[in-house]
């Protein structure tokens, strides 16, 4: 399995992670969205620290704020009050362009609905990150392989979306996802579409990024797939109302991603 | 993301609903099929206007005789007091400007060698006649001063005098004869073609003036000297207006007429009244290009509806491509390529169709073909900037969607 290589400074053991500065810093994060006449507090002045290298999940009924959250925390959106600072940039004082490269670099999203573009090879799905980075590396379809390969696709490149399994699918979309070494791995609903088997492989998946030392923050209504995360935070009414340490239910289990059966 | 990326996304994208695409570029197909047609028949009909212009002689002025009036009636042309010897002699000394002048006398008669003859149209005429008409022989000799000084019975015959009745041999040296005269075929003009009237300006032999007035028409004449026509040409650096009003001047001196007056002859600039001509070519262009900018605009109608739609049905995966890093300005550019690219293909079956139109146009109509890389080029660059202008609003909005409401669109 290949380590992410990243630079001394960032580079937090699971055990220097809460002595370090956190990848992800919230203060009194607002965010208000005016519908008709009325204001609606879809978050509501929420302080939260995310340290590097952590497996958290985020849950909450809908409408609790836990999507906002992700949403700023993917920098696709900015608050409306307080700060929110990621890998080092306070977003709400970013130009859109500037948004668009924070999470060109730092940040990794996968979906529910896995957001495959239509007649395009897997490969090709995951080599976009790369096109779009400032400066564009010049081995975009090695890095692409080999991210393939670490979600056990190798044989899979020229596959399109209508091709693969769901579970496939989401895999090239977790390539995609680390594809440009990110800090964070941003992942909303990932096993919504899946079954219950494949959904345990993903999670498997994610696990082995964290333990290479991917920040994975995960947002699921599904409790027993937030098992799988080291802490959990629970949003109601645009508010934090628990925030517990956990033990993962693979802590024990070895890592899975690189010993998939191809 | 740079350029070649877009167009190989764009041409991906035009490609997975083909019949759409090529469906939506007919304005443009339309557009640029006229400009094409438009230029080829613009320029192919003035190139031919311009070989009529030159047919006619350049700089040159046609003096007629004026019309007598009866009873308030016109007579035509000629039925006034005709032009003389005197007033060839006049304007070529008197009028700055001129270089050669002169006269002509018409007579429709046959030309008769052995047991063939043709009736065609015997132009008597001075030696510097085919110098002003810009029609030098083809073979043997032009008609020299000394021929028209001393009223020799000497020919030159037109192409198809010498089709008629030499059909294939050589005419230069052989005897006719016309109204029973013998006269020698000297020379063979070269080929002017058909005139702007249709008349065919190759049926047509010229003899020294002098002979045609003692020897074909002459006897019949009340005045000796009397001349049909005068052509004059003028040097190229002199004004025609300025020469026009001269040669007026001077012949109402010569013949007296009081200041008031109207002239009884004419002086016509016929290279001007074959530009007016051209006036309703003009006119036919403007027409067609107003038919190609209209096309343009509606076939960038067309790309910019197809485009809107496009935008619809593909907010999640620009949702997507801004959520992975893509910029407003890779998202604007992306879809700013595939409007380009459908105006582009467009373009290519406008060319396509404009080139095989005008190909057929002049075929039909005997002109040079005139579809030059340049017209192409301009033609395709209409499209390109059709493309620009029409893609733009929705290029605009996919580039300004908001990411988070375009990863949930369904």
């Amino acid at each position: 399995m290949t380590v992410i290589e990243r630079s001394p400074s960032s580079v937090p053991g699971r055990e220097g992670a809460s002595s370090a500065t956190p990848l992800i810093s919230a203060r009194d994060l607002s965010k208000i969205y005016r519908v008709g006449e009325q204001d609606l507090v879809a978050l509501d002045k929420v302080s939260l620290d995310i340290a590097a290298g952590d497996f958290v999940a985020i849950m909450g009924p809908s409408g609790s704020g836990k999507s906002t959250m992700m949403n700023l925390i993917g920098a696709l959106d900015v608050p409306t009050s307080g700060n929110l600072v990621i890998d080092g940039r306070d977003i709400g004082s970013l130009s859109a362009d500037e948004l668009a490269d924070l999470r060109n670099r730092s940040i990794g999203f996968v979906f529910q609905q896995f957001n495959l573009l239509p007649r395009t090879s897997a490969l090709k799905q995951v080599m976009l990150p790369l096109l779009y980075a400032h400066p564009r590396p010049e081995n975009m379809e090695e890095m692409a392989r080999r991210r393939l390969e670490q979600v056990g696709l190798a044989s899979r490149m020229d596959h399109t979306p209508r091709q693969l399994s769901g579970g496939q699918q989401q895999r090239v979309a977790i390539a995609r996802a680390i594809v440009n070494n990110p800090k964070i791995l941003l992942a909303d609903e990932p096993t919504g579409a899946l079954d219950t088997k494949t959904s345990e492989e993903i999670m498997q998946v994610f696990t082995a990024l964290n333990r290479e030392g991917i920040t994975v923050v995960l947002v699921t209504h599904e409790p027993e797939i937030a098992l799988w995360a080291g802490r959990r935070i629970t949003f109601r009414d645009g508010r934090i109302i628990d925030d517990v340490r956990q033990t993962p239910i693979t802590a024990a289990a070895p890592p899975p991603a690189g010993g998939q059966p191809q | 993301m740079n350029m070649w990326d877009s167009v190989l996304i764009a041409v991906n994208a035009l490609r997975v609903n083909l019949l759409r695409s090529v469906l939506t570029t007919l304005g443009i197909v339309i557009g640029v099929a006229s400009v094409i047609i438009l230029v080829a028949v613009g320029t192919g009909a003035s190139s031919e206007v311009d070989r009529q212009i030159k047919a006619l002689g350049t700089n040159m002025l046609v003096v007629f005789p004026g019309s007598s009036r009866v009873l308030g009636r016109s007579q035509g042309a000629g039925t006034d007091i005709p032009l003389s010897e005197g007033d060839v002699t006049a304007i070529r000394d008197k009028v700055p400007g001129v270089v050669a002048v002169s006269g002509q006398i018409t007579e429709t008669a046959p030309i008769v060698r052995g047991n063939t003859n043709w009736t065609t149209t015997i132009s008597g005429v001075h030696a510097e006649y085919g110098f002003i008409r810009d029609w030098p022989v083809e073979s043997g000799r032009e008609l020299e001063a000394n021929d028209v000084r001393s009223g020799a019975k000497v020919a030159i015959i037109g192409k198809t005098v010498a089709q008629e009745i030499f059909a294939g041999e050589n005419p230069v040296g052989a005897a006719v004869r016309i109204k029973n005269v013998p006269f020698e075929v000297v020379g063979v003009l070269t080929s002017k073609g058909q005139s702007a009237m249709g008349r065919d300006q190759d049926d047509i032999v010229l003899i020294p003036i002098s002979t045609a007035r003692a020897r074909i028409s002459g006897k019949s004449q009340i005045q000796n000297d009397r001349v049909g026509q005068i052509y004059v040409k003028i040097d190229t650096d002199s004004d025609l207006a300025v020469a026009q009003e001269d040669i007026e001047n001077l012949l109402r001196q010569r013949r007296k007429t009081t200041r008031g007056a109207e002239n009884t002859f004419s002086v016509r600039n016929l290279s001007e009244t074959m530009k007016a001509r051209t006036e309703v070519l003009t006119t036919m262009s403007y027409l067609l290009a107003a038919t190609s900018v209209i096309s343009l605009i509606v076939g960038g109608i067309g790309i910019m509806n197809i485009m809107l739609v496009s935008v619809t049905e593909r907010t999640r995966e620009i949702g997507l491509r801004m959520a992975v890093g893509g910029r407003r300005r890779d998202i604007l550019l992306q879809f700013l390529v595939e409007a380009v690219s459908l105006c582009l293909l467009g373009g290519l079956i406008g060319v396509a169709i404009g080139v095989s139109a005008s190909t057929i146009i002049a075929f039909v109509a005997d002109w040079p073909v005139l579809v030059s890389p340049a017209v192409l080029g301009g033609a395709m660059a209409a499209a390109a900037a059709t493309g620009i202008c029409f893609g733009l609003f929705p290029a605009r909005r996919a580039a300004h969607l908001n990411p988070i409401d375009a990863l949930r669109s369904e």
